[in-house]
Parts: structure tokens; C-alpha cells; sequence
């Protein structure tokens, strides 16, 4: 190959600029042009439009894990409010209110945040220790969007047991849970696996899979009053 | 050197080789390529207390340079210096966790299978494992009950969680910090084989505690001798890995101290097992129900003589 591209450059010590040759131009990258107007611009934006973006760009990374797509929004434009509204609206949903004056054993508001957030940091860590090539952030970011098919299954459960307790409903509500254990897994896998090198990949994941189970085992334990 | 005196050797060269790294684990070794046949020192000092024969010393200079690479130790407080603990593949997890599972007596876990390479990815995901597993299996065993028998009182018990995790890291790390620093204690009044490395003990426990998480998920089986069995299994499986990789380094020695250690090590692993089974898988009091039905039936004011089961007018 490098005798083919020895001709190609030989000639160049021939060259000689005599003349100013006007050399300008834009070196501009599409994306980063994209969004460094948004910076300059959201200081003088209203509020309103402002938490609307964020808002969106939530909602866009949630049809992301939704429909799993290979895509790399959830890890070039990492956010942790999401991780955060879901961490809230999990921990909401767990509570029940307390039966007969005493607390009823189920996972305080404050132990669903710890296990949520110390179980991110922890996967994180780990996979970074096994040579991972991900950043702090965008783990977090993609551990925490991918709680979302849980959540659903939450909402979804709720829905079964207004119906009433029964054998019936209980399988149901098992296998809502279980297809959207599944689904996180899945989700949070096909980012996470990817960064590290192929004899790690196991050891990276079951991590992911311990956690996602401790959330599914949370919601399943859940029994409304 | 003939053949079959290298033939004659070969089984031992792994040993003498596994041992002389065991004394001088930070030795520099050079790769001679002339070892076999020339009687020049070896770069491997070798410990004045050991008599080890002279020519099966030379053998080893090309053995332990294959197995011990030499590269900078970074600083405990880098990045780097915790990512050399997670150096291991899938393959040597599972193969680590296939020796925990069957020990054997001459078989040293620590020499067989950690090769100076213990790691920590192991024990520590070995035991968030347990205390989870612990947890979901204690409130399954609940719930079971329950189905059985609706008197039951059913709670998530979601604090059993947090006592499963503390008590598992607490037993998982310290004791082998103590183990250690107890070793280390008696190594320096005897100039013996050094005693393994914090990270060594803390790895024998933590693989050690991996064949409790099968016997966890089979305590869902309500039947209590089944469940004591299982128990009774696992803490042997688990003590006999422990004892067997301490043998070597507590026999050098006095015997009382060695019985004791080692007695003392069983005693606290039972003492864990039997713990998580008590707490965790309470055995539910089935009298509880017999005194309720009673007491609905009577009324109150009778209940001191019981031979009389109707109300009848008593001062």
C-alpha cells in the first residue's frame, strides 16, 4: 500500500505557494453548532420554555428505552432528571399508608432512594473497574432511564389489584413484572455491554440483572390496604 | 538433565515453584534461557529456613518469571490500584467458584486457584448476592406460609434487607481483617511460610460463602429436618474450604494455637449459617393458632377451669 501511495505524494515538495490563496472557511460541526445555540440562547428564554426542553429531551429518552432502539441519545446527551422523576415516582408508588397505626414493613421512601442510587453508583463503579469505557454519568443516566418499564409495570399492577386479590390477577401481575424485568434488563444491557471488552461482558451484567430484580421484588412484595 | 529426571520433577517443580512465590511474592525473576543446565544462583532468594534440594531450586528461576510478570504497583489511593483487583475474566470467576464448591484436602484454594491473583470482584458480588438472596427467600417463605395459613400476619419486612446486607459485609470483611491481622501476629514471632495476604482471606471467605446461596433458595422447602440437612451440607462444604486453605499456614504452628484458630473459624461460620436460618426463616409457631380458636369459643369468665366448656355460674 505504501508504494501505491508513493506517487500520490512525491510531487508535493513541487509545490510552491507564490500568490496569496485566500484559504477561509466555517469549521463547523452540525451537532455542536446545534446545540451551543440552545446554550446562548436559554439564558434569555422564558422559564417556561426551558423546563419545556428539558422536558422533552425526558420524554424523548423515555420513547428511547421504550422501543430499544440502538440508538446513542440516552449516552451523548446523558441527563439525570430523568433517573431523578422516576426515582420519585417509584418511591411514591411503594408507599401504602399505615394500616392499623403501625408501619406495615414495606420499603420506606428513603430506602427505595438509597437502593436505587447506591445500586447505580455501585454497577457503575464496578463496570468501570472492569475496564469499562463509559463515563460516571452516562451509567447513571442509562441505569436510571431504564427503570422506567418497571414503573409501567407498577402503574399497570396497581390497575389489576383495584380489581380485586385473587389467584388470577396475581399471575397476571407476575408476569406484567416479569416481561418488564425482562425489558430493563434488555434496555440497560444493550448500552452497558457494549463499553466493555468481550471477557467481561458477564460479569458486567449481572450486576444490572441483581438490581433490576431487587426493583421487581420491591414491586412485587407491594401489597395495597 | 535427562528426561526422565525432568519427568521425575515435573509434579514437584509446581509446587517448589508455588511455594517459593509464596515467600517472596515481590522478588524480581529473570528468565535465564541457560537454567537447566548451569548451577548459577537463581534470582529467586529462597527463605534460609527452607531446605529445599539445590536442583529443583534452579529449575524455578523460568517458572516463576512465567508467573509473575513485573509491572509498577500504583498507589492505593489511584483509580488503577482498585482496577488491578478486577482484573479477572468470567472464566476465572466461575472457576474460582467451582473450587469453593468442592474442597479437598491437599487442594489450597489459594494457591490452586487464586495464584496470587486474588480479586474482589468475587466476594463482594458473592455477597450482595446472599444478602438479597436471603431477604427475597426469607419473605417467599412468608408468603408460602401465608398461602397455608391465612392467621399469618403478612408484612414485606423490607428491614430484613438492610440486617441481611450488614450482617454478610460486616462477617465477609471483618473476620478475615481479624484472621489476618491474627496470622500476621503470630507469623512475626516464627520465621515460617507468610501467612496470605489481606485480600487472599478476604477472598477465601467471601468464595466460601457462595455455596449458601443454593442452600438459601432450597430452604423455601418447608420441610425443617430437609432444611437442616441443607444447612448442615453447606456448612461443611464451606468450613472444609476454609480449614483446608488455613491448614498450611496454621500447622508450622503449635498445635494448641492451630486447634483453636481453626475451631474458632468453624465455630464463627456455624454461627452465621445458624444466625441467617433463625432470623430469616423463622420457623412459625403453629401453637400460635390453637389458644386463638380456643379463646373464641370460650367465653372469657371460664377460662380458668378448663374441664368446663359452657358457661355455667361460677363465683
Amino acid at each position: 500500500m505504501a508504494e501505491a501511495e508513493e506517487p500520490l505524494f512525491v510531487g508535493l515538495s513541487d509545490i510552491s505557494i507564490s500568490q496569496d490563496i485566500p484559504i477561509g472557511g466555517e469549521i463547523t460541526i452540525p451537532m455542536r453548532s446545534h446545540t451551543q445555540e440552545f446554550d446562548s440562547s436559554t439564558l434569555n428564554e422564558s422559564v417556561r420554555n426551558t423546563i419545556m426542553h428539558d422536558l422533552k429531551a425526558v420524554g424523548k429518552k423515555f420513547m428511547h428505552v421504550l422501543y430499544s432502539r440502538k440508538s446513542n441519545t440516552l449516552l451523548r446527551d446523558w441527563d439525570l432528571w430523568g433517573p431523578l422523576i422516576l426515582c420519585v415516582t417509584l418511591a411514591l408508588m411503594l408507599q401504602r399508608g399505615t394500616v392499623d397505626g403501625e408501619k406495615d414493613g414495606g420499603p420506606q421512601f428513603a430506602e427505595v432512594f438509597v437502593i436505587v442510587w447506591f445500586g447505580a453508583v455501585t454497577i457503575t463503579l464496578n463496570s468501570k473497574l472492569l475496564g469499562g469505557n463509559i463515563s460516571f454519568f452516562q451509567s447513571l443516566c442509562v441505569l436510571g432511564y431504564c427503570i422506567l418499564p418497571l414503573i409501567v409495570a407498577m402503574m399497570i399492577c396497581r390497575l389489576v389489584l383495584l380489581a380485586g386479590p385473587g389467584p388470577v390477577n396475581f399471575m397476571i401481575w407476575l408476569f406484567v413484572v416479569a416481561v418488564m424485568f425482562a425489558w430493563s434488563v434488555i434496555a440497560s444491557t444493550a448500552f452497558l455491554a457494549d463499553s466493555q471488552p468481550p471477557n467481561h461482558k458477564i460479569l458486567a451484567v449481572y450486576p444490572v440483572f441483581q438490581f433490576y430484580f431487587v426493583i421487581s421484588w420491591m414491586i412485587l412484595t407491594f401489597t395495597p390496604q | 538433565m535427562t528426561m526422565a529426571a525432568v519427568d521425575e520433577l515435573a509434579f514437584h517443580e509446581f509446587e517448589e515453584a508455588a511455594n517459593l512465590l509464596v515467600e517472596t511474592p515481590h522478588a524480581a525473576t529473570t528468565c535465564r534461557s541457560d537454567q537447566l543446565t548451569s548451577q548459577d544462583h537463581v534470582a529467586v532468594t529462597v527463605g534460609s529456613s527452607v531446605g529445599y534440594g539445590a536442583e529443583e531450586v534452579e529449575e524455578e528461576g523460568d517458572k516463576t518469571a512465567l508467573l509473575q510478570e513485573e509491572k509498577p504497583q500504583p498507589g492505593f489511593w489511584t483509580f488503577g490500584y482498585y482496577q488491578s483487583f478486577f482484573d479477572v475474566d468470567t472464566a476465572q470467576v466461575l472457576d474460582r467458584i467451582k473450587g469453593s464448591l468442592l474442597p479437598w484436602p491437599g487442594h489450597n484454594f489459594v494457591r490452586h486457584h487464586l495464584r496470587n491473583r486474588p480479586d474482589l470482584y468475587g466476594p463482594f458480588w458473592i455477597c450482595a448476592t446472599l444478602a438479597f438472596v436471603l431477604a427475597v427467600t426469607g419473605n417467599l417463605t412468608l408468603v408460602l406460609a401465608q398461602r397455608r395459613d391465612p392467621s399469618i400476619h403478612y408484612s414485606p419486612q423490607f428491614h430484613k434487607v438492610t440486617v441481611a446486607g450488614i450482617t454478610i459485609y460486616c462477617y465477609a470483611w471483618l473476620v478475615p481483617l481479624a484472621l489476618w491481622g491474627f496470622l500476621r501476629w503470630r507469623q512475626g514471632a516464627r520465621e515460617r511460610i507468610g501467612p496470605y495476604t489481606f485480600l487472599e482471606t478476604v477472598c477465601v471467605y467471601g468464595y466460601s460463602l457462595f455455596v449458601f446461596i443454593p442452600t438459601v433458595v432450597l430452604w423455601l422447602i418447608p420441610v425443617s429436618w430437609l432444611q437442616w440437612l441443607f444447612g448442615a451440607l453447606a456448612l461443611t462444604l464451606s468450613a472444609a474450604g476454609l480449614v483446608f486453605t488455613l491448614w498450611p499456614v496454621v500447622r508450622e504452628d503449635t498445635r494448641l494455637v492451630a486447634a483453636a484458630l481453626l475451631s474458632a473459624v468453624v465455630l464463627l461460620h456455624a454461627l452465621l449459617a445458624v444466625g441467617c436460618k433463625l432470623y430469616f426463616f423463622q420457623p412459625l409457631p403453629l401453637e400460635r393458632v390453637v389458644p386463638s380458636l380456643q379463646a373464641a369459643s370460650l367465653p372469657p369468665n371460664i377460662l380458668l377451669p378448663p374441664t368446663q366448656p359452657h358457661p355455667m355460674a361460677t363465683s
